[in-house]
Protein backbone atom coordinates (compact mmCIF):
# COMPACT_ATOMS: atom_id res chain seq x y z
CA UNK A 1 0.00 0.00 0.00
CA UNK A 2 2.68 2.05 1.01
CA UNK A 3 4.46 1.21 -2.10
CA UNK A 4 1.88 1.89 -4.28
CA UNK A 5 1.13 5.31 -3.17
CA UNK A 6 4.98 6.22 -3.32
CA UNK A 7 4.91 5.15 -6.92
CA UNK A 8 1.45 7.06 -7.46
CA UNK A 9 3.48 10.14 -6.25
CA UNK A 10 6.62 9.71 -8.54
CA UNK A 11 5.38 9.06 -11.16
CA UNK A 12 3.09 12.21 -10.63
CA UNK A 13 5.73 14.32 -10.06
CA UNK A 14 7.76 13.19 -13.16
CA UNK A 15 4.75 13.80 -15.12
CA UNK A 16 4.29 17.78 -13.70
CA UNK A 17 8.33 17.66 -13.73
CA UNK A 18 7.81 16.77 -17.87
CA UNK A 19 4.76 19.33 -18.08
CA UNK A 20 7.13 21.67 -16.91
CA UNK A 21 10.05 20.77 -19.12
CA UNK A 22 7.28 21.26 -22.29
CA UNK A 23 6.35 24.54 -20.86
CA UNK A 24 9.71 25.80 -20.80
CA UNK A 25 10.43 24.50 -24.30
CA UNK A 26 7.22 26.04 -25.88
CA UNK A 27 8.50 29.32 -24.19
CA UNK A 28 11.96 29.00 -25.60
CA UNK A 29 9.99 29.40 -29.23
CA UNK A 30 7.67 32.38 -28.14
CA UNK A 31 10.55 34.68 -29.04
CA UNK A 32 12.15 33.17 -32.29
CA UNK A 33 10.49 32.83 -35.58
CA UNK A 34 8.81 31.15 -37.71
CA UNK A 35 5.38 31.51 -36.23
CA UNK A 36 3.54 30.66 -39.09
CA UNK A 37 0.75 33.53 -38.93
CA UNK A 38 -1.52 31.48 -41.70
CA UNK A 39 -2.30 28.61 -39.36
CA UNK A 40 -2.52 30.63 -36.41
CA UNK A 41 -5.38 32.46 -38.18
CA UNK A 42 -6.68 29.06 -39.03
CA UNK A 43 -6.64 28.00 -35.67
CA UNK A 44 -8.33 31.06 -34.56
CA UNK A 45 -11.15 29.96 -36.80
CA UNK A 46 -11.41 26.96 -35.59
CA UNK A 47 -11.02 27.78 -32.05
CA UNK A 48 -12.68 30.95 -31.74
CA UNK A 49 -15.30 31.59 -34.26
CA UNK A 50 -16.86 27.02 -34.27
CA UNK A 51 -17.02 28.13 -29.91
CA UNK A 52 -19.24 31.25 -30.67
CA UNK A 53 -22.83 29.86 -30.73
CA UNK A 54 -22.16 27.48 -27.80
CA UNK A 55 -20.08 30.52 -26.05
CA UNK A 56 -23.58 32.62 -26.36
CA UNK A 57 -24.99 29.70 -24.78
CA UNK A 58 -23.67 29.74 -21.74
CA UNK A 59 -23.36 33.25 -21.38
CA UNK A 60 -26.95 34.17 -21.66
CA UNK A 61 -28.07 31.43 -19.66
CA UNK A 62 -25.83 32.30 -17.08
CA UNK A 63 -26.92 36.01 -16.57
CA UNK A 64 -30.38 35.26 -16.84
CA UNK A 65 -30.49 32.28 -14.13
CA UNK A 66 -28.01 34.73 -12.25
CA UNK A 67 -30.33 37.94 -12.49
CA UNK A 68 -33.65 35.37 -11.29
CA UNK A 69 -31.49 34.03 -8.49
CA UNK A 70 -30.24 37.30 -7.13
CA UNK A 71 -33.46 39.09 -8.14
CA UNK A 72 -35.22 36.73 -5.87
CA UNK A 73 -33.12 36.87 -3.13
CA UNK A 74 -33.09 40.96 -3.42
CA UNK A 75 -36.58 41.69 -3.08
CA UNK A 76 -36.71 40.37 0.30
CA UNK A 77 -34.53 43.22 1.07
CA UNK A 78 -36.29 45.38 -1.45
CA UNK A 79 -33.15 45.77 -3.12
CA UNK A 80 -33.73 44.43 -6.41
CA UNK A 81 -32.55 47.77 -8.16
CA UNK A 82 -28.93 46.24 -7.69
CA UNK A 83 -29.92 43.74 -9.61
CA UNK A 84 -28.22 44.73 -12.68
CA UNK A 85 -24.48 45.61 -11.12
CA UNK A 86 -24.41 42.38 -8.95
CA UNK A 87 -25.16 40.42 -11.98
CA UNK A 88 -22.71 42.48 -14.07
CA UNK A 89 -19.84 42.21 -11.86
CA UNK A 90 -20.16 38.40 -11.32
CA UNK A 91 -20.37 37.81 -14.69
CA UNK A 92 -17.11 39.55 -15.56
CA UNK A 93 -15.14 39.10 -12.55
CA UNK A 94 -15.57 35.52 -12.00
CA UNK A 95 -18.35 33.19 -13.84
CA UNK A 96 -17.84 34.48 -17.69
CA UNK A 97 -14.37 33.65 -17.18
CA UNK A 98 -14.70 30.47 -15.51
CA UNK A 99 -17.73 29.02 -17.05
CA UNK A 100 -16.56 29.63 -20.27
CA UNK A 101 -13.10 28.31 -19.89
CA UNK A 102 -14.74 24.94 -18.73
CA UNK A 103 -16.39 24.86 -22.23
CA UNK A 104 -13.43 26.04 -24.06
CA UNK A 105 -11.60 22.66 -21.74
CA UNK A 106 -14.33 20.62 -23.35
CA UNK A 107 -14.75 21.51 -26.78
CA UNK A 108 -11.44 23.10 -28.06
CA UNK A 109 -9.02 21.43 -25.33
CA UNK A 110 -10.56 18.03 -26.09
CA UNK A 111 -10.12 18.53 -29.99
CA UNK A 112 -6.86 19.26 -30.03
CA UNK A 113 -5.80 16.64 -27.95
CA UNK A 114 -7.52 14.19 -29.83
CA UNK A 115 -6.25 15.46 -32.74
CA UNK A 116 -2.70 15.37 -32.07
CA UNK A 117 -3.02 12.23 -30.39
CA UNK A 118 -4.36 10.61 -33.89
CA UNK A 119 -0.90 12.63 -35.04
CA UNK A 120 0.88 10.91 -32.78
CA UNK A 121 -0.45 7.62 -33.27
CA UNK A 122 -0.22 7.05 -36.78
CA UNK A 123 3.50 9.15 -36.82
CA UNK A 124 2.77 11.85 -38.20
CA UNK A 125 4.53 13.84 -35.41
CA UNK A 126 7.71 11.73 -36.22
CA UNK A 127 6.69 12.44 -39.55
CA UNK A 128 6.25 16.23 -39.03
CA UNK A 129 9.82 16.02 -37.37
CA UNK A 130 11.86 13.83 -40.13
CA UNK A 131 10.50 16.36 -42.84
CA UNK A 132 12.48 18.91 -40.69
CA UNK A 133 9.58 21.08 -39.13
CA UNK A 134 9.38 21.73 -35.64
CA UNK A 135 5.53 19.78 -34.25
CA UNK A 136 6.33 22.41 -31.35
CA UNK A 137 6.22 25.48 -33.49
CA UNK A 138 3.82 24.06 -36.32
CA UNK A 139 1.46 22.68 -33.77
CA UNK A 140 1.84 23.84 -30.23
CA UNK A 141 2.84 27.47 -30.75
CA UNK A 142 -0.23 28.27 -33.58
CA UNK A 143 -3.06 26.59 -31.29
CA UNK A 144 -1.11 28.37 -28.30
CA UNK A 145 -1.31 31.73 -29.37
CA UNK A 146 -4.66 31.57 -30.78
CA UNK A 147 -5.81 30.09 -27.39
CA UNK A 148 -4.70 32.74 -25.60
CA UNK A 149 -6.05 35.47 -28.06
CA UNK A 150 -9.50 34.14 -28.35
CA UNK A 151 -10.47 32.77 -25.05
CA UNK A 152 -10.69 36.52 -23.68
CA UNK A 153 -12.45 37.52 -26.83
CA UNK A 154 -15.22 34.15 -26.43
CA UNK A 155 -15.06 35.29 -22.65
CA UNK A 156 -16.20 39.30 -23.81
CA UNK A 157 -18.77 38.07 -25.81
CA UNK A 158 -19.78 35.58 -23.00
CA UNK A 159 -19.93 38.32 -20.63
CA UNK A 160 -21.89 40.78 -22.79
CA UNK A 161 -24.29 38.25 -23.65
CA UNK A 162 -25.04 36.95 -20.02
CA UNK A 163 -25.52 41.18 -19.05
CA UNK A 164 -28.28 41.11 -21.38
CA UNK A 165 -29.72 37.68 -20.36
CA UNK A 166 -29.98 39.38 -17.08
CA UNK A 167 -31.49 42.47 -18.48
CA UNK A 168 -34.51 40.30 -19.87
CA UNK A 169 -35.09 38.86 -16.32
CA UNK A 170 -34.58 42.32 -14.94
CA UNK A 171 -37.27 43.85 -17.41
CA UNK A 172 -39.64 41.02 -17.93
CA UNK A 173 -39.76 40.06 -14.19
CA UNK A 174 -38.43 42.22 -11.86
CA UNK A 175 -39.93 45.57 -13.38
CA UNK A 176 -37.00 47.27 -14.06
CA UNK A 177 -36.59 49.55 -17.33
CA UNK A 178 -33.81 48.83 -19.50
CA UNK A 179 -32.12 52.27 -19.28
CA UNK A 180 -32.51 51.69 -15.43
CA UNK A 181 -30.24 48.02 -15.68
CA UNK A 182 -27.91 49.67 -17.90
CA UNK A 183 -27.04 52.30 -15.83
CA UNK A 184 -26.70 50.03 -12.46
CA UNK A 185 -24.82 48.17 -14.90
CA UNK A 186 -22.50 50.71 -16.15
CA UNK A 187 -22.14 52.21 -12.37
CA UNK A 188 -20.76 48.64 -10.50
CA UNK A 189 -18.51 47.44 -13.42
CA UNK A 190 -14.98 49.54 -12.41
CA UNK A 191 -11.67 49.13 -14.41
CA UNK A 192 -10.22 46.72 -12.05
CA UNK A 193 -13.25 43.95 -12.89
CA UNK A 194 -12.85 44.60 -16.09
CA UNK A 195 -8.42 43.74 -15.86
CA UNK A 196 -9.64 40.87 -14.01
CA UNK A 197 -11.55 39.15 -16.50
CA UNK A 198 -9.51 39.43 -19.13
CA UNK A 199 -6.54 38.25 -17.03
CA UNK A 200 -8.18 35.24 -15.99
CA UNK A 201 -9.16 34.11 -19.86
CA UNK A 202 -5.66 35.06 -20.78
CA UNK A 203 -4.01 32.67 -18.10
CA UNK A 204 -7.07 29.92 -18.94
CA UNK A 205 -6.02 29.71 -22.39
CA UNK A 206 -2.90 29.91 -22.31
CA UNK A 207 -3.18 26.57 -19.63
CA UNK A 208 -6.30 24.76 -21.60
CA UNK A 209 -3.89 24.57 -24.55
CA UNK A 210 -0.61 23.56 -23.48
CA UNK A 211 -2.32 20.98 -21.60
CA UNK A 212 -4.30 20.10 -24.04
CA UNK A 213 -1.72 20.13 -26.56
CA UNK A 214 1.19 18.69 -23.73
CA UNK A 215 -1.57 15.18 -23.25
CA UNK A 216 -1.83 15.29 -27.80
CA UNK A 217 1.88 14.70 -28.14
CA UNK A 218 2.44 11.85 -25.50
CA UNK A 219 -0.55 9.92 -26.25
CA UNK A 220 0.97 6.23 -26.17
CA UNK A 221 -1.42 2.93 -27.25
CA UNK A 222 -3.11 3.51 -30.20
CA UNK A 223 -6.87 4.83 -30.52
CA UNK A 224 -7.55 3.45 -26.22
CA UNK A 225 -4.61 6.25 -25.61
CA UNK A 226 -6.30 8.96 -27.54
CA UNK A 227 -9.65 8.74 -25.73
CA UNK A 228 -7.54 8.54 -22.26
CA UNK A 229 -5.51 11.83 -23.71
CA UNK A 230 -8.62 13.57 -24.13
CA UNK A 231 -10.19 12.14 -20.52
CA UNK A 232 -7.05 13.58 -19.44
CA UNK A 233 -7.34 16.80 -20.49
CA UNK A 234 -10.62 17.71 -19.58
CA UNK A 235 -10.20 16.65 -16.13
CA UNK A 236 -6.75 18.44 -15.66
CA UNK A 237 -7.44 21.64 -16.94
CA UNK A 238 -10.97 21.77 -15.33
CA UNK A 239 -9.28 21.23 -12.09
CA UNK A 240 -6.15 23.93 -13.01
CA UNK A 241 -9.14 26.42 -14.19
CA UNK A 242 -10.37 26.59 -10.54
CA UNK A 243 -6.75 26.50 -9.16
CA UNK A 244 -5.43 29.16 -11.07
CA UNK A 245 -8.98 30.93 -10.52
CA UNK A 246 -8.08 30.98 -6.54
CA UNK A 247 -4.54 31.60 -7.27
CA UNK A 248 -5.33 35.07 -9.54
CA UNK A 249 -8.51 36.08 -7.61
CA UNK A 250 -6.12 36.18 -4.46
CA UNK A 251 -3.47 37.51 -5.67
CA UNK A 252 -5.41 40.79 -7.36
CA UNK A 253 -6.99 40.66 -4.06
CA UNK A 254 -3.53 41.37 -2.38
CA UNK A 255 -2.69 43.87 -4.47
CA UNK A 256 -5.94 45.45 -4.58
CA UNK A 257 -7.03 44.63 -7.81
CA UNK B 1 28.56 8.81 -44.74
CA UNK B 2 25.94 7.75 -41.78
CA UNK B 3 27.87 5.77 -38.70
CA UNK B 4 26.09 4.37 -36.21
CA UNK B 5 28.29 2.85 -32.85
CA UNK B 6 27.27 0.27 -29.98
CA UNK B 7 23.68 1.94 -30.12
CA UNK B 8 21.43 0.39 -27.40
CA UNK B 9 18.13 0.73 -26.82
CA UNK B 10 15.13 -0.20 -23.99
CA UNK B 11 11.71 -0.19 -23.91
CA UNK B 12 10.72 -0.34 -20.68
CA UNK B 13 13.15 -2.71 -19.55
CA UNK B 14 13.13 -4.71 -22.47
CA UNK B 15 16.29 -4.08 -24.43
CA UNK B 16 15.56 -4.02 -28.02
CA UNK B 17 19.26 -3.07 -29.82
CA UNK B 18 22.27 -4.50 -27.91
CA UNK B 19 24.86 -2.61 -29.11
CA UNK B 20 24.79 -2.47 -32.91
CA UNK B 21 27.13 -0.72 -35.01
CA UNK B 22 26.50 0.09 -38.82
CA UNK B 23 28.35 2.39 -41.21
CA UNK B 24 26.75 3.76 -44.20
CA UNK B 25 28.91 4.78 -47.25
CA UNK B 26 27.93 7.19 -50.09
CA UNK B 27 25.95 6.13 -52.47
CA UNK B 28 25.78 2.59 -51.12
CA UNK B 29 22.30 0.73 -50.18
CA UNK B 30 22.27 -1.58 -47.58
CA UNK B 31 19.27 -3.64 -46.93
CA UNK B 32 18.61 -4.55 -43.12
CA UNK B 33 16.78 -8.39 -42.59
CA UNK B 34 15.60 -8.86 -39.32
CA UNK B 35 12.01 -10.76 -37.90
CA UNK B 36 9.04 -8.48 -37.47
CA UNK B 37 9.63 -6.42 -33.87
CA UNK B 38 13.87 -7.29 -33.71
CA UNK B 39 14.19 -3.32 -33.87
CA UNK B 40 14.39 -2.19 -37.27
CA UNK B 41 12.44 0.34 -37.47
CA UNK B 42 13.72 1.60 -34.11
CA UNK B 43 17.11 1.77 -35.00
CA UNK B 44 16.16 3.89 -38.29
CA UNK B 45 14.48 6.63 -35.96
CA UNK B 46 17.45 6.80 -33.44
CA UNK B 47 19.21 7.65 -36.63
CA UNK B 48 17.13 10.36 -37.21
CA UNK B 49 16.38 11.25 -33.22
CA UNK B 50 13.05 10.57 -33.36
CA UNK B 51 13.84 7.86 -30.86
CA UNK B 52 16.82 8.78 -28.35
CA UNK B 53 19.03 6.08 -27.72
CA UNK B 54 20.23 4.93 -24.21
CA UNK B 55 23.74 4.33 -25.40
CA UNK B 56 25.66 4.56 -28.08
CA UNK B 57 26.15 7.48 -30.86
CA UNK B 58 24.82 8.67 -34.39
CA UNK B 59 27.66 10.33 -36.42
CA UNK B 60 25.84 11.62 -39.50
CA UNK B 61 28.50 13.24 -41.91
CA UNK B 62 30.68 13.40 -39.07
CA UNK B 63 28.42 15.49 -36.91
CA UNK B 64 28.18 13.51 -33.72
CA UNK B 65 24.31 14.20 -32.68
CA UNK B 66 24.60 11.82 -29.40
CA UNK B 67 23.93 15.55 -27.47
CA UNK B 68 21.99 16.93 -29.88
CA UNK B 69 18.74 19.14 -28.92
CA UNK B 70 15.63 18.85 -31.52
CA UNK B 71 16.33 21.83 -33.27
CA UNK B 72 19.73 21.30 -33.89
CA UNK B 73 18.57 18.01 -35.65
CA UNK B 74 16.95 20.38 -38.08
CA UNK B 75 19.49 20.71 -40.78
CA UNK B 76 20.61 17.42 -40.49
CA UNK B 77 17.13 16.02 -41.04
CA UNK B 78 16.79 17.88 -44.06
CA UNK B 79 19.61 15.88 -45.64
CA UNK B 80 17.48 12.34 -44.79
CA UNK B 81 14.54 11.64 -46.17
CA UNK B 82 12.45 8.57 -44.13
CA UNK B 83 9.65 6.47 -45.98
CA UNK B 84 7.58 5.24 -42.37
CA UNK B 85 6.46 1.85 -42.80
CA UNK B 86 2.97 3.38 -42.13
CA UNK B 87 2.96 6.38 -44.70
CA UNK B 88 2.49 8.72 -42.38
CA UNK B 89 0.85 11.24 -44.58
CA UNK B 90 -0.49 14.17 -42.82
CA UNK B 91 -4.33 12.89 -43.33
CA UNK B 92 -5.41 16.85 -42.95
CA UNK B 93 -3.76 18.10 -46.03
CA UNK B 94 -4.14 16.94 -49.97
CA UNK B 95 -1.78 14.44 -51.69
CA UNK B 96 -0.11 17.93 -53.28
CA UNK B 97 0.31 19.75 -49.81
CA UNK B 98 2.17 16.40 -48.17
CA UNK B 99 4.26 15.99 -51.41
CA UNK B 100 5.19 20.06 -51.07
CA UNK B 101 5.83 20.02 -47.63
CA UNK B 102 8.84 20.31 -47.58
CA UNK B 103 9.41 22.63 -50.88
CA UNK B 104 7.29 25.19 -48.90
CA UNK B 105 8.35 24.75 -45.78
CA UNK B 106 12.67 24.88 -46.22
CA UNK B 107 12.70 26.13 -49.83
CA UNK B 108 11.66 29.56 -51.11
CA UNK B 109 10.61 28.03 -54.46
CA UNK B 110 7.95 29.94 -56.25
CA UNK B 111 4.26 28.00 -56.15
CA UNK B 112 4.80 27.64 -59.75
CA UNK B 113 7.87 25.37 -59.42
CA UNK B 114 6.29 23.97 -56.50
CA UNK B 115 3.59 22.89 -58.53
CA UNK B 116 6.20 20.86 -61.74
CA UNK B 117 8.45 19.61 -58.70
CA UNK B 118 5.31 18.08 -57.13
CA UNK B 119 3.99 16.98 -60.28
CA UNK B 120 7.47 14.96 -61.78
CA UNK B 121 7.73 13.40 -57.77
CA UNK B 122 4.25 12.25 -58.33
CA UNK B 123 5.04 10.78 -61.48
CA UNK B 124 8.10 8.95 -60.55
CA UNK B 125 5.87 7.07 -58.16
CA UNK B 126 3.44 6.68 -61.37
CA UNK B 127 0.72 8.49 -59.53
CA UNK B 128 0.56 12.03 -61.87
CA UNK B 129 -2.87 13.55 -61.58
CA UNK B 130 -3.65 12.80 -58.05
CA UNK B 131 -2.95 16.13 -56.33
CA UNK B 132 -6.36 17.11 -55.13
CA UNK B 133 -7.23 13.62 -53.41
CA UNK B 134 -7.21 13.55 -49.30
CA UNK B 135 -4.79 10.40 -47.87
CA UNK B 136 -8.23 8.92 -46.91
CA UNK B 137 -8.87 8.25 -50.23
CA UNK B 138 -6.01 6.64 -51.18
CA UNK B 139 -5.02 2.54 -51.33
CA UNK B 140 -2.17 1.55 -48.84
CA UNK B 141 0.21 1.17 -52.10
CA UNK B 142 -0.71 4.36 -53.35
CA UNK B 143 -0.38 5.86 -49.56
CA UNK B 144 3.38 3.96 -49.39
CA UNK B 145 3.81 6.00 -52.81
CA UNK B 146 2.66 9.57 -51.80
CA UNK B 147 5.32 9.37 -48.97
CA UNK B 148 7.38 8.18 -50.88
CA UNK B 149 7.29 11.08 -53.35
CA UNK B 150 7.28 13.38 -50.15
CA UNK B 151 10.20 11.73 -48.60
CA UNK B 152 12.49 12.43 -51.82
CA UNK B 153 10.59 15.83 -52.93
CA UNK B 154 13.47 18.41 -51.76
CA UNK B 155 16.28 15.76 -52.64
CA UNK B 156 17.81 14.23 -49.59
CA UNK B 157 21.17 12.89 -49.88
CA UNK B 158 20.37 9.70 -47.66
CA UNK B 159 16.83 8.07 -47.99
CA UNK B 160 16.08 5.51 -45.36
CA UNK B 161 12.71 2.77 -46.73
CA UNK B 162 10.91 1.42 -44.38
CA UNK B 163 9.61 -1.74 -45.42
CA UNK B 164 8.90 0.24 -49.22
CA UNK B 165 7.03 -2.48 -51.08
CA UNK B 166 5.11 -4.21 -48.36
CA UNK B 167 1.96 -4.44 -49.54
CA UNK B 168 2.22 -3.18 -53.10
CA UNK B 169 1.75 -5.38 -56.03
CA UNK B 170 4.56 -7.13 -57.72
CA UNK B 171 4.61 -4.62 -60.50
CA UNK B 172 4.85 -1.92 -58.34
CA UNK B 173 7.22 -3.28 -56.23
CA UNK B 174 9.46 -3.76 -58.84
CA UNK B 175 8.56 -0.05 -59.88
CA UNK B 176 9.88 1.02 -56.48
CA UNK B 177 12.87 -1.00 -56.66
CA UNK B 178 14.35 0.25 -60.21
CA UNK B 179 13.24 3.92 -57.80
CA UNK B 180 15.56 3.06 -54.74
CA UNK B 181 18.43 1.93 -57.81
CA UNK B 182 17.71 4.95 -59.98
CA UNK B 183 17.96 7.64 -57.11
CA UNK B 184 21.16 5.58 -55.78
CA UNK B 185 22.95 5.95 -59.45
CA UNK B 186 21.10 9.56 -60.89
CA UNK B 187 21.53 11.64 -57.12
CA UNK B 188 24.27 9.27 -55.55
CA UNK B 189 21.63 8.58 -52.74
CA UNK B 190 22.94 6.28 -50.04
CA UNK B 191 19.67 4.14 -48.88
CA UNK B 192 18.94 1.67 -45.97
CA UNK B 193 16.34 -0.61 -46.74
CA UNK B 194 14.14 -2.42 -44.61
CA UNK B 195 12.16 -4.94 -46.04
CA UNK B 196 11.10 -8.72 -45.27
CA UNK B 197 11.07 -9.36 -49.33
CA UNK B 198 14.30 -11.23 -49.89
CA UNK B 199 13.58 -10.66 -53.73
CA UNK B 200 13.43 -7.33 -53.53
CA UNK B 201 16.41 -7.16 -51.03
CA UNK B 202 18.18 -8.83 -53.88
CA UNK B 203 17.49 -6.24 -56.60
CA UNK B 204 18.42 -3.18 -54.34
CA UNK B 205 21.14 -3.95 -52.14
CA UNK B 206 25.08 -3.17 -52.19
CA UNK B 207 24.73 -4.82 -48.91
CA UNK B 208 22.70 -6.81 -46.10
CA UNK B 209 22.99 -6.67 -42.56
CA UNK B 210 21.01 -9.11 -40.72
CA UNK B 211 19.64 -8.21 -37.29
CA UNK B 212 18.86 -10.78 -34.63
CA UNK B 213 18.27 -10.41 -30.87
CA UNK B 214 19.19 -6.99 -30.64
CA UNK B 215 22.49 -7.63 -32.53
CA UNK B 216 24.12 -7.99 -35.84
CA UNK B 217 24.04 -11.54 -36.88
CA UNK B 218 26.06 -11.00 -39.93
CA UNK B 219 26.69 -8.02 -42.55
CA UNK B 220 28.14 -9.23 -46.06
CA UNK B 221 27.46 -8.45 -49.96
CA UNK B 222 24.74 -10.49 -51.70
CA UNK B 223 26.19 -13.80 -52.52
CA UNK B 224 27.64 -13.76 -48.76
CA UNK B 225 24.26 -13.82 -47.28
CA UNK B 226 23.57 -16.72 -50.17
CA UNK B 227 26.42 -18.77 -48.92
CA UNK B 228 26.18 -18.08 -45.50
CA UNK B 229 25.60 -21.52 -43.20
CA UNK B 230 24.04 -19.60 -40.46
CA UNK B 231 20.64 -21.36 -39.95
CA UNK B 232 19.02 -18.17 -39.21
CA UNK B 233 19.64 -16.46 -42.54
CA UNK B 234 19.62 -19.43 -44.44
CA UNK B 235 15.51 -19.65 -42.79
CA UNK B 236 15.26 -16.23 -43.34
CA UNK B 237 16.24 -16.25 -47.85
CA UNK B 238 13.81 -19.44 -47.90
CA UNK B 239 11.23 -17.74 -45.70
CA UNK B 240 11.15 -20.79 -44.30
CA UNK B 241 10.77 -21.21 -40.55
CA UNK B 242 12.66 -18.82 -38.28
CA UNK B 243 14.93 -20.40 -35.36
CA UNK B 244 13.66 -19.98 -31.88
CA UNK B 245 14.31 -17.41 -28.95
CA UNK B 246 13.50 -13.98 -30.86
CA UNK B 247 11.24 -11.49 -29.63
N1 LIG C 1 7.80 3.94 -28.91
C1 LIG C 1 7.91 2.70 -28.43
N2 LIG C 1 7.59 2.45 -27.14
C2 LIG C 1 7.71 1.23 -26.61
N3 LIG C 1 8.13 0.16 -27.29
C3 LIG C 1 8.47 0.32 -28.59
C4 LIG C 1 8.37 1.60 -29.22
N4 LIG C 1 8.77 1.47 -30.50
C5 LIG C 1 9.09 0.17 -30.65
N5 LIG C 1 8.92 -0.52 -29.51
C6 LIG C 1 9.21 -1.95 -29.33
O1 LIG C 1 10.46 -2.21 -29.88
C7 LIG C 1 10.46 -3.44 -30.58
C8 LIG C 1 11.00 -3.24 -31.97
O2 LIG C 1 10.06 -2.49 -32.72
P1 LIG C 1 10.29 -2.13 -34.24
O3 LIG C 1 9.11 -1.34 -34.67
O4 LIG C 1 11.62 -1.52 -34.42
O5 LIG C 1 10.26 -3.54 -34.93
P2 LIG C 1 10.58 -3.88 -36.47
O6 LIG C 1 11.85 -4.61 -36.50
O7 LIG C 1 10.49 -2.63 -37.27
O8 LIG C 1 9.39 -4.84 -36.81
P3 LIG C 1 8.49 -4.93 -38.14
O9 LIG C 1 9.29 -5.67 -39.13
O10 LIG C 1 7.29 -5.68 -37.71
O11 LIG C 1 8.19 -3.52 -38.53
C9 LIG C 1 9.05 -3.97 -30.52
O12 LIG C 1 9.03 -4.99 -29.55
C10 LIG C 1 8.23 -2.82 -30.06
O13 LIG C 1 7.22 -3.26 -29.19
MG1 LIG D 1 9.21 -1.85 -38.53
Amino acid sequence: MNGYLINRARAFSSEVYRFFAFQWEVARRLFRPPYYPKAVWEQMDRIGVDSLSIVVMVGFFTGFVLAFQIGYAMMRFGAKLYVGGIVAVSLVRELGPVLIAMVFAGRVGAGITAELGAMQVSEQIDAMKALATDPLRKLVMTRFLASVLMLPVLVVIGDLIGILGGMLVGVLNLGLTVSFYKSSVVNSLVLNDLFSGLLKPLVFGAMISLVACYFGLNTKGGTRGVGEAVTRTVVVSSVLIFLLDALITKLLFLIGI
Amino acid sequence: MIDIKDIEKSFEGKQVLKGVSLSLQDGETIVILGRSGCGKSVLLKIILRLLVQDRGAVIIDGIDTSRFREEQMMPLRKRIGMLFQGAALFDSLNVMENVAYSLREHTKMPEAEVRDKVAECLEFVELSGTEALMPSELSGGMKKRVALARAMAIGPSYMFYDEPTTGLDPLTSRKINQLIRKLQAERRVSSIVVTHEIANAFQVADRFVVIKDGEILLTGSASEVRGSKLKFVQDFIKGGVIGHGEQ
